[in-house]
């Protein structure tokens, strides 16, 4: 991508101004890196084993990462983490929703690296070159959380009584934000029809399949279908992102001419 | 990061005894022999009890540490200021869980499973650095930790590269590694504050003041109230004594300090001409040993985030063992 000039602070204008349905699908993209990422640093420190901890933050470092590289494709990925507010952000609801119990924090991650593996193997042979060494390079550590999230809610779902109904919890908690991943709107669409963007529904059946795998593996029922919650595309979000910000933005929004 | 073998009292002992009669003399002079050669002594040697002991505390102290240690800084993951310093921060943190892990495993060689360390930690019996137990108030206390307590952890920790138990040795070279990173991203954040705004300057000198002194006391009691210290060092467990090391830390950080125009918040700090060394003031041993029996002023509010951590995810790791059990089960069926 052109290196341009840009208006200082102008973090609603993507650098790449020509393309504002790439800036957009790219934000997308990397909201939802940086969300979850923030999300599973929460739990430093207490997770139920140091193996654990060490899994957990190893998931938060890679989507960190894969944040300031597709933030970076959209602008400056420090002023568009930091600076955004709530009606701003453009990732999808499943990523913000609370950790919750540890079987709640598996099972979302389950359903969202499922989900972001099969469009990164496809983003990576994309047509746009920078987008798809991107996802050439994420793809690897999400085949990791994948595997990861799929074998403990394994565990978890075939493990105890106790962690069954947890995983239930979880899922049944979860559930209603799947649909969204899937949601194709006008954006999407003409992100899709320019050929930058994976169109999702092309392997939703694919996704349903692994994720009914999973659940048969883990011995848990397929949670029945519930009324879609959608809008984080849209910046329409749930309650709780406003209070991650609040936490995340902190420090740049008290001292916004500080450099860290 | 390194906890110093502690004491719950100046001049009491823990737990070390002198070799008692009731061991074979000639094991332990073959023993002491193969120590004085520099010879590393594997799991599987014959050892006195007492070298045992001290080295499974020792090295579940520096464990605890390591684990206990995430918490301070975990406290500041989710707010960190940029996405660079998150990311720094969460590959440090995961070093230390690393670090935990590795020594749990040493510690494991000498036949302490890791569920009871982890019970002894819970229930207070065991220690870990009393510098955990200050509190992380603002984002400068993060560049701190990372300058002068993980400083202070590499000038412990280089030596222990040629501890006398293999296992905590060679444990020791990896983390030597990555602590020396944990050190200078310490420093380049505090050289960013530094050179920052006022209020940055303000934040940098305010956490400079507050953790210079505990860092200080990592290197543990003076060495006239370190009881363990000569029989360590002559098991080459340790190598150099706590004040030793402590010298050597001011004398690197004191100009590190100067560097990044931040005030040693020491008014009796003066160079030596004729030891080649500062001379310091007087730590505050009383505050020390409060620290150490547990009287911190975060000491209460760490514990309690192992306990829960510990107990209200207790179901995953039952879930865990019956999964294992019921595959074990299916494999064998």
């Amino acid at each position: 991508m052109a290196e341009q000039a840009r208006p200082h602070g102008a973090f609603d204008a993507p650098s790449d101004a020509h393309d504002p349905i790439r800036a957009g699908y790219v934000l997308r993209l990397g909201d939802d890196s940086l969300i979850l990422g923030q999300r599973l640093s929460e739990w430093c420190g207490h997770a139920p084993s140091v193996e654990v901890d060490l899994s957990l933050s190893n998931l938060a470092l890679d989507l960190v990462g894969q944040a300031t590289l597709l933030l970076g494709a959209a602008g400056d990925a420090d002023t568009l983490a930091f600076k955004r507010d709530v009606l701003d952000f453009r990732n999808c609801l499943l990523v913000e929703q609370p950790n919750g119990d540890f079987a709640r924090t598996m099972v979302r991650q389950l359903l969202f690296s499922t989900w972001q593996h099969l469009l990164y193997q496809r983003l990576a042979v994309g047509t746009d070159e920078q987008l798809a060494g991107i996802a050439a390079k994420a793809v690897k550590e999400v085949a990791y959380h994948r595997e990861l999230a799929g074998e403990w809610v394994v565990r978890l779902g075939d493990g105890t009584e106790e962690s069954a109904r947890r995983t239930a919890d979880g899922l049944d908690w979860c559930w209603r934000f799947v649909p969204e991943l899937f949601e194709v709107d006008a954006e999407l669409e003409e992100a899709c029809r320019c050929g930058l963007a994976v169109d999702p529904r092309s392997f939703e059946e694919e996704y349903r399949a692994s994720i009914a795998a999973v659940l048969q593996e883990a011995k848990m029922a397929q949670p029945a279908d519930q009324r879609p919650i959608l809008g984080g595309r849209r910046g329409h979000h749930s309650e709780h992102l406003g209070h991650l910000l609040a936490i995340m933005q902190y420090l740049p929004r008290t001292y916004p001419d500080a450099k860290w | 990061m390194y906890t110093t073998d502690l004491t719950k009292q100046p001049g009491k002992p823990d737990n070390v005894k002198p070799i008692g009669p009731a061991e074979d003399s000639a094991l332990v002079a073959a023993f002491e022999a193969r120590v004085a050669a520099d010879e590393f002594i594997e799991p599987k040697d014959w050892m006195p009890e007492a070298y045992r002991r001290t080295l499974v505390r020792q090295i579940s102290q520096h464990a605890h540490s390591e684990i206990v240690g995430m918490l301070p800084e975990g406290n500041w993951i989710t707010r960190a200021p940029s996405l660079r310093r998150k990311a720094i921060l969460l590959a440090k943190v995961q070093d230390e869980a690393g670090h935990g892990l590795y020594l749990y495993c040493a510690a494991e060689t000498l036949g302490t499973s890791r569920e009871e360390m982890i019970e002894a930690l819970h229930s207070g019996k065991a220690k870990y650095s009393t510098i955990f137990n200050y509190p992380t108030l603002t984002w400068a206390d993060i560049a701190a930790i990372g300058w002068l307590v993980d400083g202070a952890a590499i000038m412990n920790q280089v030596p222990l590269q040629r501890t006398s138990y293999g296992p905590y040795a060679r444990a020791m070279v990896r983390i030597c590694k990555e602590e020396s990173f944990h050190q200078r991203q310490g420093y380049e954040a505090m050289m960013e504050l530094a050179n920052g705004t006022p209020e940055q300057k303000r934040m940098a000198q305010d956490a400079f003041n507050r953790w210079w002194w505990p860092s200080l006391m990592m290197f543990g009691p003076p060495d006239e109230n370190s009881p363990n210290t000569a029989q360590s060092l002559r098991w080459r467990i340790k190598r150099e004594t706590n004040d030793e090391l402590r010298q050597k830390f001011v004398d690197i950080t004191v100009p590190q300090a100067e560097y990044l125009g931040l005030t040693v918040p020491d008014p009796d700090l003066k160079w030596n001409e004729d030891k080649g060394g500062y001379d310091f003031g007087e730590i505050d041993w009383d505050e020390f040993y409060a620290v150490v029996r547990g009287e911190g002023p975060v000491a209460r509010e760490r514990m309690t985030a192992r306990r829960e951590a510990w107990e209200s995810n207790a179901w995953v790791r039952e879930a865990a063992a019956a999964h294992e059990a019921k595959r074990r089960e299916r494999v064998a069926a």
